[in-house]
This record gives structure tokens, sequence and C-alpha cells, in this order.
């Protein structure tokens, strides 16, 4: 006696959340039967093995076939054919989209191409996630890169708006979006110490103050071809960082600038002779980083340019939190009473964000 | 040019891409009804079009109107090459045609293709303007309400029952056309789909002329079903109960959605409403219908015939059954048809265990007692009929007489009283209070025939003579159990290739005449009252005369009232009435038996099939009094016994709710005797099965909660000899035979029922007894309405469809290889559901439907649909007490509710038609009071009738009082209802679907038509589709969301009394095919919350939860 056909069609369609987890981790029916059953749900129900693969085979069908919704969430929630609360169409969309924390660290500033599909094996033996599950969130990267990648306005009220998320999610998928496009370099060795959460705290922070729409510059003549407002950095912005190169080049300026941070800091700070020593090649680091901006290359080790001529100078001198927050204030501040320095705004434009993604990047 | 049917396109969403290269769809559509068609402009380059069309208007006849369904086709234009079909809607506009239903259908519908299933939606707007006809001849039944509801709707009242009414249509399968050879399976399918629309909305036409013919104005348990009986035709039939229903003022009528009559008026042109009850307060029926009394019938029917000539939809081949037949001759059945007839018939009795010395005689004899050969029946069936008068109980036939008359004459002419005379079947398996005097048991009957084409399509007769056939068998079996009238009555048929079986069953019942007609009996019997009706005991009391029993039953007094007689096990096929006493909760009781059957041609292969059926039913009737044995009851509802028919096997299903009814006796147990009785080790195997059996005995009465309360046996015993010596005096009077009273009086009171083990099978049966798993704590399961022993419903529900085919080794299959496969099967199948809801638990599985079917060889295919609701555990407990408090006053509401009937009857329908009926009865009525009151004493049931009087007249009395104090609570229900409507409104988009007729915890406010869908799906990319399993899940799944769509759009939110008729499923996987057809229906509805309507509240959940509560009462 063989099983031909085994199915059930509720009227409200049953989702099971147990069942979903292991469809989405990308177990096949076998692998999540075994693991059902070794969550003891046998013994809680009384049910059998053949129960239980059957009720496996049942879901992963009806996944299956949600799937294609889930590709256009808007279409599940107008479809007719599956009956879903709208509490349990969230929770599909949610989790559909959802993505493991170790995965998006290895594909994030990534180019979303086949190429970087064809490493997803790679990933998959790396990160012990599933290869299914790897392909499904590499595709959903891809599709909201694909959807919103032409579209103006607010990045993450674009894919809220397209794919339903939680405003989280949709943040987190920004970044992605963000970082995806502009390329940014987080794969070395020496960023490996960073979390996702730390790449999209900075992309938040650049999308707001560094891109186009940030600055709240509607393109007046709408048919303009202007640049995807929330996607690319300000170009304009990029090239006029060249101009902060005189707080370094100017040896003056440099001089008043360390001594107006030095006078401020003295006694408050737990590693002042440290920063005082150091305080020259710091700030020729953070103002070469802008000056060089405008060079795609640079553009994309932004991240590196940081960790090495920030954080880890830093770092070696064990400079606790508190003081590099200090120091970091003091600096862009003190910039104000430079006389012979004209950028005020772009300076603050540049290190207000700058300050903030250094804070978030600074631990071990 | 009595309607104007118009339509609007709107828009559509989510098309398809149909063109690759842009990835968009240029679509336009056509919209079609009979020979026109309109056709939308061409919206360029979208998968989201906005087609705002003006409005498409079609102007037809109202017969065409009811016929033909709506045709929406969507198309992609395309230049250079033909127009590219996206899919198609069909859409039914039968509820825009009486004037309660929906006023208009607007909404979103899935695009629907048989090849690629759903397509995207489209927005459409239909609307219909009937006008005045003038033609009292025309041939559309428009205004007759249909319900799949096999109870009396909500919001509805019965004023008259008026009975059974069937018709079917024949036509050829287009499947099976020369031209199929050259048309795509698209167009074929199509084909199909349309012409099965068109038969139905025919059938359901001339069914609607006959209820019209019969002054009602509705069908009730309407219940259509496809034959598809492959070369030789395509048979659309349907049964149902014709009614005239009056719309209960209720605060339903005061919903936006509903009708004040004015309001009415206005909208709908249509003054010549045959539908006399469309405006809630209007008057009562006969006098508006008038009309119809007054053509002379014969010429009616003359013209109905004729014109059901003129009428076809594809002149050629189109043949037809003549409207109004004449069953003169159902005695000579084998006159009907040229081709094998083989019949056997089989009664399936409130039958009692069998006494012991008789179980332990050799099979066959035991079986034949059974399994009644045709000779016995005519003997019983003559009995019951002819000369019930003479024969011990007089008042009884007098009785039965009167109703018998009742059911007969209602059509007062003559010509009337010899057509509709034959079949006093009512396809209602609940009943107004009252309406259900005495349940005899249950009676049904098979034949099996040989499939030919039907020729000629002048004579269609042959089908209708078939079921002519059966349907006077279960007559004279009814009869036979001293019953008048069968309820709970339902066709079907199983097809395999050229042989078909037909099947029908019922329960055979006495009726209370009052319900059938008018009230003219009443007025001779008021004399007679003396004392109330038991409560919820009356029904069990046996209708037929115990001296002339037609089958060997035990008899006692009845435990709940001790003063008639009850059979010692009942079974039936209706609901459990709501006013029984039962005693604990309820289960899912199965039968499931398999039986091998060698492969053969034509008429060998009937003859074998139609031998082998008579044991099958016995089998199966073992089975299910065993297993009702092992569960400790005493009584099965809902009983359904399903045969297959398959290449190489016969299967049986048989499926029903056991409960324990208080009226009748304690069941005794199962007791096993061994054949061998000095094998030591033998007996010791015996007497462990025998514990084994004891034990699941008493776990079963525990978890069913089965404690009855303890009755001393004298009380029991003393009243019995009477009644012996009674019999012994009527026996001098009547012709009864020795035969009979001997085997009376060799029924002691017996214990247990012997199960003797003589051989493995008989092993292997009390084996198979013993596997039935109970479902796991927190779930019950039953097959009717509602669970006995639940009250406490709450608002979740979830309807769902489960399919299963398995594939069994071919290798040497036994019989008892088979029985374990399919019992197994069935099984694992419950299991499956009960661990699938188990979320849901604390939850009933309720009218747990189950299809088996044999689509190939080695294949079985099992399909269930169910309804699981949860209810609440704690609650249960608190309120039971309460319950019995309310129960009392509710009785008093229900009283006063259904004495509304009978007096409103005795003076609306009085002067409309006085003249035969009431001649008639007032006949009767002399000759009533002619019998000598000695003779009156022994006749229970004349008593019983008289007692039913009384109450009624008692309950007329205190009326007047009474309604006056309902009016204003319900005054102020409408107000707040009125209120709640838009928060109701809120949920729009979930439409709920359930096989009940009832949506627990709401209140359904208004009925708005029939769904009755019929879908074909084929597909030539199995694999990648997902297979069998992946196919046939998004075929259902589509289903669901079409007939969910269509309920929406007739702005409905939930589906009561869903069914899925048919669903045949075939695969070719060496081709990657496959192919299946759905047939489904159900009443579209609009229901609101209880707790929005707060004081309506009381009286909805009241009626389902009656027998819980009465339990209560009788357990504390």
């Amino acid at each position: 006696m063989t099983s031909e056909l085994d199915i059930f069609v509720g009227n409200t369609t049953l989702i099971d959340e147990d069942v979903y987890r292991l469809w989405l981790d990308g177990y096949s029916v076998g692998d999540a039967v075994a693991l059902r059953v070794r969550s003891g749900i046998l013994e809680q129900t009384g049910a059998t093995a053949a129960v239980l693969q059957s009720d496996t085979m049942d879901h992963y069908r009806t996944f299956h076939m949600l799937e294609r919704l889930l590709h256009a969430p808007p279409k599940l929630l107008h479809q007719l054919i599956y009956q879903i609360p709208p509490s349990r169409q969230a929770l599909l969309i949610e989790r559909y989209y959802a993505f493991d924390e170790a995965f998006v660290r290895e594909v994030l500033g990534k180019k979303l191409s086949k190429g970087t599909k064809k490493d997803l094996d790679d990933i998959s033996t790396k990160t012990g996630i599933t290869l299914k599950s790897c392909r499904r969130q590499f595709d959903n990267f891809k599709r909201v890169f694909k959807v919103v990648e032409e579209m103006r306005g607010s990045l993450v009220d674009n894919v809220q708006q397209h794919f339903l998320l939680s405003d989280r999610l949709a943040r987190d998928y920004a970044a992605i979006v963000f970082f995806a496009n502009n390329r940014f370099e987080t794969g070395k060795k020496k960023l490996q110490y960073l979390s996702f959460g730390d790449f999209a705290f900075c992309a938040e922070l650049m999308i707001q103050n560094w891109t186009l729409g940030a600055v709240g510059e509607a393109p007046t003549d709408p048919d303009s071809q202007v640049d995807d407002m929330d996607m690319d950095l300000d170009k304009e912005f990029l090239q006029d960082l060249k101009e902060l190169k005189v707080l370094v080049a100017d040896k003056d300026l440099l001089d008043l600038h360390k001594s107006l941070v030095c006078t401020a800091l003295r006694g408050k700070l737990g590693v002042f002779s440290e920063m005082e020593a150091n305080f020259k090649n710091l700030s020729r680091g953070l103002v070469n980083v802008a000056t060089k901006l405008t060079h795609n290359k640079d553009v994309r080790d932004l991240f590196v340019d940081l960790v090495e001529k920030f954080v880890e100078p830093c770092r070696s001198d064990h400079w606790p939190l508190s003081d590099v927050r200090l120091f970091l204030n003091q600096y862009s501040a003190s910039v104000h009473s430079l006389d012979g320095f004209r950028h005020q705004a772009l300076w603050d434009r540049y290190m207000g964000t700058l300050r903030g993604c250094l804070l978030r990047l600074y631990h071990d | 040019m009595p309607g104007k049917l118009k339509v609007k396109i709107v828009a559509g969403r989510h098309l398809p891409v149909m063109d690759r290269a842009s990835d968009l769809t240029d679509a336009f559509v056509e919209v079609k009804f009979g020979n026109t068609t309109f056709k939308t402009d061409v919206y360029p380059k979208s998968l989201n079009p906005q087609w705002n069309s003006e409005w498409f208007k079609f102007e037809v006849d109202d017969e065409d109107l009811q016929d033909e369904p709506l045709q929406i086709t969507v198309l992609d234009h395309d230049t250079y090459s033909a127009n590219d079909a996206i899919g198609k809607v069909y859409i039914d506009i039968d509820p825009l045609l009486y004037s309660e239903a929906a006023t208009v259908i607007s909404g979103w519908f899935p695009i629907y293709d048989t090849i690629h299933g759903i397509r995207g939606e489209i927005n459409v707007v239909v609307k219909v303007d009937l006008f005045n006809d003038l033609n009292r001849f025309r041939q559309s039944s428009c205004g007759v309400k249909f319900f799949c509801t096999t109870s009396i709707p909500k919001c509805y009242r019965a004023v008259i029952i008026h009975g059974f009414v069937e018709e079917l249509v024949v036509n050829e399968d287009p499947e099976y056309q020369w031209i199929d050879r050259i048309r795509t399976p698209r167009a074929s399918n199509e084909a199909r789909q349309r012409l099965i629309s068109l038969m139905s909305g025919e059938l359901q036409r001339k069914i609607g002329l006959k209820v019209l013919e019969m002054r009602g104005n509705a069908v009730v348990g309407y219940l259509q079903c496809f034959d598809l009986e492959g070369e030789s035709g395509l048979v659309v039939r349907a049964i149902g109960t014709a009614c005239t229903l009056d719309k209960l003022s209720s605060p339903a009528a005061f919903l936006p959605a509903c009708n004040s009559p004015s309001k009415e008026m206005k909208e709908i042109p249509f003054n010549e409403d045959p539908n006399p009850n469309t405006h809630s307060s209007g008057p009562s029926t006969p006098l508006k219908n008038q009309t119809y009394s007054f053509s002379p019938s014969k010429s009616y029917s003359r013209q109905s015939s004729s014109s059901d000539t003129d009428l076809s939809l594809t002149p050629k081949t189109a043949p037809y059954p003549q409207g109004p037949r004449i069953y003169l001759c159902p005695s000579s059945p084998s006159l009907s048809c040229g081709s094998l007839h083989l019949k056997k018939s089989c009664l399936l009795l409130s039958e009692s265990s069998l006494p012991p010395h008789h179980s332990s005689l050799v099979s066959p004899v035991l079986r034949k007692s059974v399994s009644f050969s045709e000779e016995l029946f005519l003997a019983a069936s003559g009995m019951g009929s002819g000369s019930a008068g003479k024969e011990g109980g007089p008042f009884k036939a007098l009785l039965r007489q009167q109703t018998q008359s009742a059911l007969e004459q209602r059509g007062g002419s003559p010509h009337r009283f010899c057509r509709r005379r034959e079949f006093p079947f009512f396809t209602l398996t609940a009943f107004p209070p009252g309406f259900l005097v005495h349940v005899g048991g249950v009676v049904s009957a098979r034949s099996v025939k040989l499939l030919d084409r039907i020729h000629n399509p002048d004579e269609p007769e042959t089908r209708d003579a078939w079921w002519a056939e059966i349907r006077q068998e279960i007559k004279s079996h009814a009869k036979a159990l001293g019953c008048h009238a069968v309820v709970g009555y339902s066709e079907s048929t199983s097809i395999c290739e050229e042989v078909c079986i037909l099947s029908a069953s019922g329960t055979a019942a006495v009726l209370n005449p009052r319900f059938l007609q008018d009230g003219t009996v009443e007025g001779c019997l008021e004399q007679r009252l003396e004392e109330n009706l038991p409560a919820g005991c009356g029904f069990c009391h046996i209708p037929y005369d115990e001296l002339n029993m037609p089958f060997p039953a035990h008899l006692t007094y009845c435990y709940n009232c001790r003063k008639q007689k009850v059979p010692d096990v009942l079974f039936t096929t209706i609901d459990l009435p709501t006013d029984a006493t039962v005693i604990g909760k309820g289960c899912l009781i199965q039968a499931r038996l398999c039986r091998l059957k060698k492969k053969a041609q034509a008429e060998a292969n009937a003859t074998a099939i139609s031998n082998l059926l008579p044991f099958m039913e016995y089998e199966v009737h073992t089975q299910l009094m065993n297993k009702l044995k092992l569960k400790g009851m005493n009584a099965l509802f809902g009983l359904r016994i399903q045969i297959t028919v398959g290449e190489n096997m016969l299967m049986g299903l048989a499926s029903a709710t056991g409960v324990y009814l208080a009226a009748l006796p304690t069941p005794g147990g199962i007791q096993i005797a061994g054949k061998t009785p000095n094998d030591g080790s033998y007996e010791q195997h015996i007497s462990h099965m025998q514990k084994k059996i004891n034990d699941t005995i008493a776990k079963n009465k525990e978890l069913y909660e089965i404690n009855p309360p303890e009755i001393s046996e004298e009380i029991i015993g003393s009243p019995i000899p009477e009644p012996r010596q009674r019999s012994r005096l009527l026996r001098s009077q009547s012709e009864s035979s020795d035969e009979v009273t001997e085997l009376d009086l060799s029924h002691g009171k017996k214990d247990a029922f012997v199960l003797e083990i003589d051989d493995t099978d008989a092993m292997e049966d009390v084996h198979s007894l013993l596997t039935d798993v109970p479902p796991p704590s927190g779930f019950y399961s039953c097959n009717t309405e509602i669970m006995p022993g639940i009250n406490n419903w709450t608002s979740e529900i979830q309807m769902f469809t489960s399919v299963r085919v398995i594939r069994l080794s071919s290798l040497n299959l036994t019989n008892h290889a088979l029985n374990k496969n399919f019992n197994d099967l069935c099984e694992n199948l419950l299991k499956s559901l009960y661990f699938k809801l188990r979320s849901m638990i604390p939850c009933c599985l309720c009218h747990v439907n189950f299809t088996v079917s044999l689509p190939e060889d080695e294949l079985i295919q099992v399909t269930v649909t169910a309804v699981a609701i949860t209810f609440d555990k704690n609650q249960a407990l608190q309120t039971t007490k309460a319950h019995v408090e309310k129960s009392l006053q509710r009785a008093s509401t229900d009283n006063e509710e259904l004495l509304q009937f009978p007096l409103e009857l005795c003076s609306d329908s009085l002067p409309s038609h006085p003249f035969p009926p009431a001649k008639e009865h007032l006949e009767s009525a002399s000759s009533n009071s002619g019998i000598p009151a000695a003779q009156r004493d022994r006749c229970s049931s004349w008593i019983e009738l008289i007692k039913l009087k009384a109450q009624t007249i008692r309950r007329g009395s205190i009326k007047t009082t009474v309604t006056v104090e309902k009016t204003s609570p319900m005054g102020e229900g409408n107000f707040r209802n009125r209120s709640a409507a838009p928060c109701a409104n809120s949920t729009v988009g979930v439409v709920k679907m359930t096989p009940l007729s009832f949506i627990p915890g709401a209140k359904i406010t208004k009925y708005l038509g029939i769904i009755n869908m019929f879908f074909i799906r084929e597909t030539t990319s199995l694999r990648e589709e997902g297979g069998v399993s992946g196919f046939l899940h998004a075929f259902i799944a589509e289903v669901f969301a079409m007939v969910r769509a269509h309920v929406a759009a007739l702005g409905g939110n939930a589906v009561v009394s869903y069914i899925m008729k048919q669903c045949v499923f075939m695969e070719n996987p060496n081709k990657n095919q496959a192919q299946c057809l759905i047939n489904v229906s159900g009443d579209a509805v609009v229901f609101a919350r209880e707790s929005e309507l707060e004081v309506v509240s009381t009286q909805q959940p009241a009626a389902n939860c009656q027998p819980a509560c009465t339990g209560g009462e009788v357990t504390t």
C-alpha cells in the first residue's frame, strides 16, 4: 500500500510556524520530519511518523505554492486563492524576508549578480546555512534591489511599500541595497569583527546625510535625470569634500586645530598624551578619507580606511569609547573656531555622519 | 421580453503575462449570454487593465435567465495571430431572479482556465431587471428559492412542507462526442463545463416549475448530482423537498441590504411574483397562489411537456425527459428498460440484536433473515399498506391514512392526485419541532444497472424509470415498517465502466400531518386530547405493529415515558432531533468493507455485483452494530452507506454518529463464543479477547460520558407481561402469523450480543473492532450537524477537504488484506486530521463526510470534507446547569414559535381551497369517532397524536399574549443589529465555508441563493505542477477561492451546507497528464456575529444545543 496522493486543503490555509521555519531553513522533507521527531512532537500528540510525514509534505506543498506570491507580497494580500488571516500573512512575509546574520555578512556590499550567486555554495559550506536557504536570502536581496533600484523617494519607504516588511526589516533591507549599490567592501579580514548591525547603522546615517535625497534637494525639474535619491552618494558633495584637504595641508590650520582640541580636552581625557601625540595622524587620516571619496575605488574601501586610519590606532592605544566620543566631538566642533576655514557646513555634513559611524565601529 | 440583464466590466488585476516580448498583456473581454456577445475595448499593455466598460444589456426570456450562465472570457489581443484566451468566468445569475436574495452581483472573480487554473481576477457588476410577465403558462420558475440546507433555513418558517420533487436531464457528454477528437482539451473542457452549467440551470428551472405547481415557493434540501456515464451520456439529476416558506420577521429583515417591501417593489418591477412570501409580512401562501390553482392542471401540464421538447440546448442531440411523468406502473419494473435489470434489495432496520440462539445457526440462514428476500418484502409491504386497518393497530393505521392522504392529496384535482401520490419522501434531515412523530428505521434500496447509450433523445425515460423503481421500493420498505413517509432521503450512484449501482436510502417515519397540509385535521381530533406528549422520546417509539414486525426485533418499554414500546437499537439517516434526550456525547462510527470481485463484462459483471451486494450490506450492518455496542451506545444518526463499484472490487463505507438515547434500553455487551471449546489455549485466547472488549466498552463509556441513571429491573420488567396478553388478544382478531408471535416470545431479556469466532475471518473481525483508535483527547467527531453533548461552540471554524489515494500492491490481494488496507487508509486519514487540527483543541469535527471511489484497478480514493469547530471546555462545566434552566425557558419560546403555523393555517388556508381536503377529513373524522373506546386504549400512536394536538391547542391559547411580549425584544434586536451592521462589514474579504447549516456564534440574517459550481482542471505538465498532490491541492484551493469569490460578489460572507458532491480524479503519469472534475454546492448567506445581536442570541444556539441541555438534565 503506497500513498499516491495525500492532500489537505483548508478554507483557511493552515500555517504551522515550526514547519515554516524548517522550510525557510531549507531542510528537505525528510530532514524536517527527522527534526520534528526529535522535537518530541510525536510524544506530545501521540501521532505516528507517517502522520508527521504527511503533515510535513502538505505544509511544504502549501509553502511552495505560496512562494510565488511571497515574491511580491502585495499580491499575497490581494490574491483570492488562499484565505489567510492578516496576522498570518504578515508573519509569512516577515519570516520569508528575514535573513541570517552570518549569510548577510558574506554578501554585504557584493554585487548581487550571477557571479555572486555561484559563490553561494562556498558561503553555504562556510556558514552552515543550507544552500537552499542561502539562495532564498540571496534572491530576496536581489529582488528587493531590483524593485527599488529605479525608484525615487525614501529607500526605506519604498522597501516597506513594495514588500510590506516591518519597519526594522525594511531598514535592514535599505542598508543591504545601499551597500550593494555602492559596493562597500565589508569582507576584509580587518572588518570581520564588525556585525551587520554596525554596517546597517552606518548605512542609515549615510543615507540620511550623504545621499542626494538627504539634503532635501527635491529635483526642481522633475524631468531631469537625477540619480536615485537614496541609493547613490551625492556626487557634488563628494566633489566638495576635496575642499577639506586644507585642514591637514595647511600646517598652521592643523596646528591651530590641534591646540584647540588639546586645550579643550586637557584633563578630561584618560589617553590625553596618546591623543596629543597621534592627533596629526588621526586628523590626516580622517580628512584624507574625505578627499579621496571622488574615486569609486576609495568609496568602496571607506570602511577599510576608517578602521585602518582611525579605529586601529586608537584601539592599539587602548582608548576607551568615552574618550573616543569626547575626542571626536571636540575634533569636529573645534573646526568652527578655525577662522581661516570656510567650509563649515560641508565639514558638519561630513563629520557629523563620520563621527556616528566611527563610534559605532569602535569596538572589539 | 421578460428580463434585461446588465453587465459591466470594470477592471482586471494580476493578469498573466501573455506577450513574452513586452512582459505585458493587451487584454479585452467578451461577455456572452445565450447567443449574444459583447466586447470591451482592448486595454493595451497592462497586467491591471481598467476597462470601465459601458453597461452591456441583454434582453432575454426569463427562461434563459434561469438556464444560461453568464459567460465572461478574458482574451489577449493579438494583431497578427488569433487572440489568446486568458480564462473565463461563469456567473450563475439565478440568485438575482428572486427578490429576497441578492440584488446585484459585484466583485472580483478569479479568471479560470481549465489548463492553467486561476490567472488573475476580473471585477464585474451584474444586474437584472425583470419585467411583468402575464403569461401564466410560462416555462420559467423565477422566484422559487433553492436551499441546499437540509432543514428549514434559519430565517424562514415552514408554512407547509409539500414533499418530494425530483427531475433529471440527460445529454451526451461532450468529452465523448466525435468532435472531441479534433478539438483541444481546453475547448472540450469548456464545452463540458458550459453544458453542465446549462443543464443544471434547466434542471433547477424544471424543479421550480414543479414546486410552483405544488403551490410551494421553495426547495429545501436541494441535492443535485452528476452521473458521468461515459459513452452513454451525462445525467444531471436533482431531488429536494418542496416547501412553502415564510420569512420570519426577525431583525434580519431590517438589515440594510434586506428587503423592506416598498424598496423591493421599486428595485424589481416584477409584480407577478410567483413567490407569495416576498414580503415578510405578506399574507400566507394559499391566497396568493390561487392563480395557479385556477389554471386547469391538465392543460398546464400538457403545456409544460410540449414546451419541454421545444426547449433544447443543442437541438440535434439533446434528449429530454418530459416534464411531468406518470409513474403508474412501478410494480412492473422489468418493463421499463431493455437492459438487464437486476435488483437486490436490502433493508437496514432499526434492528435489534439477533437472539443468541439465532446467531448460533449457520450463517447463511442468519444472513437471509437480515437481507430480506424480495418476496418477504412484498409480503411486508402488502401488510403495511393495504390491510393495515384491520391488523392490530387500527388507530395507527388511521393516523397513517390521514397523513398519507395529506401527503397525497395536496393537489386537489384528481389528475394531480395520481401524479404526485408516489413518493412521500423528504430530503430534510432536521425538522421543525413536532414534525417527526415516530421513526421506524433506515430503509435503503440498491439496484444494479447496465448503462447503454441513450440513443433516442425522445426516450430519456430509462433513467427516470430506474429511479422510480428504486423509490417505489423504498416506499414499500417504509410501509413494511408501518411508516407512511421517508425522511432524510438521499440518492446516489456509483459507476464503473458500463455498470451502475443506483442507491437510495432514508429513514422510515411517521410524520405529523398538520405540517404537510392545512390544519383541517386539527378540528376533528381536538376532542381526544388527553395529556402531554412525553418529551424527547416520542420519535423512538415504534411505528410498526409489534405483532407484525417485519423483522425480528427486541422491544421494551420506553425508558423515558414507560408507556410505549421502543426497539433496543435505532438506526436513522437524519440528524438527532433537537428535543431528543441524549446521555453523554456522541461519536463517529464507521464500518468499512472491501470485497474482491472477478473482472467481468456486462451482464456477468452486473450479476456478480448484485450477488455480492446483500452480503456487503449485511456485513456493513453487523460491523456498525458491533462498533455501536463497543461504544456503549444504542442509536445511530446520519447513517450513510456508500457502496462503490470498481473493476475488481466493491467497497462499502458506512458512516454514522452513535449516541446513547435515554429512551432506549442500555445496550448489552459483546460476548465472544468460541467454536472449539475443548482447546485450552484457545479458551484462554477467547477469554483474553473478551476481557479486552469489556475494557474497551468501559473505557468508551467513560470517554463519552455515558452514565445512564440506574433503573431497577422491576420497573422495566413489570409491564412486559401485559402487552403479551394484549398481543394474544389481538392475534385472535388479526391474521398475523403464529411465527411472528413465536419469534416475539422467544426474545428474552438479552444482555449481550454474541460474536462467534468460528474461523479466522471472524477472529479478524473482532480484531478490527479493537483497532479503531479513539480520537486524541480534546477531539470529538461526528457526521451529523451537531455533536450531542457539546453546546458551547466558539466562533472558530475550519472547513477542509482532504483527499487520499492509495495504490494497492496487486500481488495476491485477498479480501482480508484489502479490508486492512482500506481500514488503515481511513484510520490514518482521521489521525492526520486530528494531528493537523491539534491547535484547535478542544474541538469537534462535525459533518465528517467520507466519499470513496475506485478510479482505477488498484487505486482507492477517499475524500473527506468536514468542519472543525472549537468549543470552550471550561464554560461547558459551568453552564450545564444554567442551560437546563435556560432550555426550559427556551422550550416555551420554541413552542410559541411553532404554534404560529397551525393557527395561521387554519385561518388563512381554509378559505382558499376548502373543497376536497376538507371533505376528506370530515369523512375520516367521522370514521374515527365510530371506533369503540375499548380499542382506542390500545392504540398507542393514536393517543400520541392526540397528545400532540393537546399540546398545540394549549400552546395556541397562550399565543396571543406571548407574541406581544415577543415583539418588543425583537424590536430592540433590530435596533442593535442595525447599529452593529457596519462592524460586521469591517471584516470584509473573509468568507467562511461550512458543511453545517449554521455558523456557531452567529446568526444567519439572509440567504442569498444557491451556489452550484462545476469545474474541470486538466494538466499536461503534471510533474512540473508538483505531481498529483500538487495538482489536486492547487485545484481544490482554486475551487474554494472561486466559491468564496462568488459568495462575496453576492454580498455574502459565508457558505453554509457546503458540500463537495463530486471529486473525480484521473491521472496518467506516463503521459504526465491528469484531469479532475469537481462539483460543489452550498447556500450563500450573510451572517452577523451573535455578540452584535445579543437579544437574538439566546434563540439560535439554543436550538443547536438542546440535546445537550436535556442530556445534562438527566445526568444531574
